[in-house]
């Protein structure tokens, strides 16, 4: 009796120690879910306060007498004449109305340095496209000066420094009060390709450039993914080759992306003689480095079909391809499908393969096709991000969170498409 | 059928289930050591007309010998049934009947096996026509996770055994209805299968078989995985069906066997020890070691 209380004195005594134990463990946990929450927030914050200026654009809205004399300019159409005309006139002319003081030669070139460089093209397009309009009076919103923007936007900002003169500044100040000068969403990011003026340049470009790829890479990888996978898994033999296939297989999930571009380079440039920097070759090289994913994924989507039904389509005789098809396959679609999706958003965000590829340019076009020279969203995200002018640091920011937009949409497509099927089962 | 029904079937089995009861503490020791003469096997193997003729039956995993030298008749509609403790091969051997070891790479089956004078293993065989032929019920249910309509219809799409929709709602139905599933399923043939409880499902496994109308099923522990009302549904199920199908059934139940089959066989450590009429299995069993097993000294 006395050796069954000391007994249970004992294991009394041990709880303390084990609950405080147990404490200890759920605290590093905590600890440890709190410290990849805090950096994924401080990235976030970063990136959102940096870049959502990117989202805004600095516009200067001017009543342009389109003066066909002032222009030297008759005909519009006529490519001679427009060569030699001058547009840039009768935008300083109507931005001289606000300051009529401003008459030096210096001053006025000053005061033209407000607008965007594009300014006089923009005219030029106006009525190219429109010859009516000579010799009438047009409202046209022309995208600031890049430095115009950055003194708009981040005037109170000391990590911008302001390179606008005094004079510049005061300009400045006075047309925003007076409304000429206003900010407003930028759609110029979500319509155009690239440009060396920060306001001018948009993320279009690198967005069907990446669209285009993943769909080369998608329409690629998952079929040849999923067939290597159901080989392998259903009907391939227990031997040493497949063996040794499976185990280069895992190994190619490690190797570092930037031997797949060499390998597109190498092959599909240089031997095959396709051209470079376009979304074909990309997606191709993309979708050798993703083809590991998927077949590791389905595979393991594939084992875990319960070997119970197999064995019950087996028994009412199924043959084999019918018990894949029937069966294997559409149970294990949702994490065929999940694998899929994350090695496709893995190859969204890969920069290293394209950059041997020459998917790294300076390309204006919105690319139209798979054929077209094309970046995509990460490259220009570094392409800016090594930019010089100051206007690219808010439009890197502002392509992450594109990039990241894309990637979590992506995810979440995986998560809804697993629910879907899993439930239809 | 209602519970009330089921403790009364079960109140009403024949005499001859009763097991006789012998001191079991002696005999225990040497009743696992008691010889068992390879391919002797006691008893009556043979039957007249037989369904399955299974001659010197072997069975290798890799180099392991799971069954030894096995002769065995078993008899057109009629349940036979194959007991015997843990591992003892008896599951081995009737997936054999229908060629579910092709699918285990390190199996090897040697010996004659005949289905109607026709060879099971021959090369030429094909093994989905067999197993059109021989059905099986697995040990746990396994409906597909479809609708209780396209479990049932599966066997025959793929057989092509209904050209239209009607004929496959009528091969539902019956197989539906002679598994006992009809009237409780219905009212929900799109429902999902596998939310039913897992004696309905067990029910659906066996209508699914019997929806390819095989000439024989195959039962490997059919109710290990049910509780003892479903276990006696199915077990009714069997009783019903043997009038149309041979069925072959491994359990571990002796009252299981002795109530639902012809004849019973006795395996041991991958031998075939001895085969008879059920009642005489569980009466006056020939060998040493089946009477140790059936009075429950080892298993």
């Amino acid at each position: 009796m006395s050796n069954q209380s000391s007994q249970a004195e004992i294991v009394r005594n041990s709880l303390k120690r084990r609950y405080r134990k147990e404490r200890r463990f759920r605290l590093y946990g905590i600890l440890a879910i709190f410290l990849a929450l805090g950096s994924l927030f401080v990235l976030f914050a970063d990136i959102i306060n940096k870049g959502h200026s990117g989202f805004v654009k600095t516009t200067v809205s001017l009543e342009i007498n389109l003066d066909s004399e002032m222009m030297y300019l008759d005909d519009p159409t006529d490519k001679d004449q427009v060569s030699q005309a001058d547009f840039v006139a009768p935008v300083i002319a109507s931005l001289q109305e606000y300051f009529p003081d401003v008459e030096s030669e210096a001053e006025i070139k000053q005061l033209g340095r407000l607008l965007g460089n594009y300014a006089a093209s923009e005219i030029r397009d106006l009525l190219r496209d429109n010859p009516d309009l000579l010799d009438t009076t047009q409202t046209i919103d022309f995208l600031a000066h890049d430095r115009v923007s950055t003194y708009v936007k981040h005037a109170d900002n000391p990590s911008y420094s302001i390179k606008l003169s005094e004079k510049q500044q005061e300009w400045v100040d006075e047309l925003v009060e007076q409304g000429v000068i206003s900010t407003s969403f930028n759609d110029v990011l979500f319509s155009r390709g690239d440009s060396r003026e920060p306001a001018n340049a948009g993320i279009l470009g690198a967005i069907m450039g990446s669209l285009f790829t993943m769909l080369v890479t998608l329409v690629i990888s998952f079929p040849v993914g999923i067939a290597a996978a159901v080989y392998l898994e259903e009907f391939a033999p227990q031997n040493k080759f497949t063996d040794f296939i499976e185990v280069n297989i895992n190994n190619l999930a490690a190797v570092p992306s930037i031997i797949f571009g060499l390998l597109g380079l190498a092959v599909f440039i240089n031997l095959f003689g396709m051209p470079r920097s376009v979304p074909l070759v990309g997606g191709m090289v993309l979708a050798l480095m993703t083809l590991p994913t998927i077949i590791i994924s389905s595979r393991a989507a594939i084992k875990s079909v319960p070997p119970s039904i197999r064995e019950a389509a087996e028994g009412v005789g199924a043959s084999k391809m019918q018990v894949v098809m029937h069966h294997v396959i559409p149970l294990a679609m949702p994490g065929m499908l999940t694998g899929s999706i994350i090695g496709m958003a893995q190859a969204l965000g890969e920069t290293a393969p394209l950059l041997l590829i020459g998917m790294v340019a300076f390309i204006v076009d919105v690319p139209e096709g798979f054929v077209d020279s094309a970046t995509v969203l990460p490259v220009q995200v570094y392409l800016w991000a090594s930019a010089s002018e100051q206007g690219f640091v808010e439009l890197a920011s502002a392509g992450i969170m594109v990039l990241l937009t894309f990637m979590i949409s992506m995810n979440a497509l995986a998560i809804w498409l697993r629910k879907r099927l899993e439930r239809r089962w | 059928m209602s519970v009330n029904e089921t403790i009364a079937s079960e109140a009403g089995r024949p005499e001859e289930t009763i097991i006789p009861v012998k001191d079991p503490v002696d005999e225990a020791a040497d009743a696992q050591s008691a010889p068992v003469e390879e391919g002797k096997t006691v008893g009556k193997p043979n039957v007249e007309d037989p369904k399955f003729k299974l001659r010197n039956v072997e069975v290798y995993y890799g180099e392991d010998r799971a069954i030894k030298d096995v002769s065995l008749d078993i008899g057109r509609n009629q349940v036979i049934s194959f007991i015997g403790p843990s591992g003892c091969g008896k599951s081995t051997f009737l997936r054999c009947l229908n060629r579910m070891n092709d699918s285990i790479d390190i199996c090897r089956v040697k010996g004659q096996l005949m289905l109607d004078d026709e060879d099971i293993y021959a090369s030429k065989r094909d093994v989905v026509e067999l197993r059109a032929r021989v059905g099986m019920v697995f040990q746990k249910p396994n409906p597909f996770p479809k609708s209780i309509y396209d479990n049932v219809a599966y066997g025959p799409r793929i057989h092509g055994l209904a050209n239209r929709k009607a004929d496959l709602d009528e091969i539902v139905e019956t197989s539906l209805r002679k598994a006992g599933l009809w009237d409780e399923a219905k009212d929900r043939l799109d429902a999902v299968a596998t939310g039913m409880s897992g004696g309905q499902q067990q029910r659906l496994c066996i209508a699914r078989a019997i929806a390819v109308s095989p000439e024989v099923i195959l039962m490997d522990e059919p109710c290990s995985a049910l509780d003892p009302i479903a276990t006696a549904k199915v077990e009714e199920l069997i009783s019903e069906m043997s009038e149309s199908y041979t069925i072959v059934i491994v359990t571990h139940s002796m009252q299981q066997a002795a109530r639902v089959s012809n004849r019973t066989a006795y395996f041991h450590l991958g031998h075939l020890v001895e085969v008879n009429e059920t009642n005489k299995v569980f009466t006056s069993p020939e060998h040493e070691l089946t009477e140790s097993y059936i009075t429950g000294r080892f298993g």
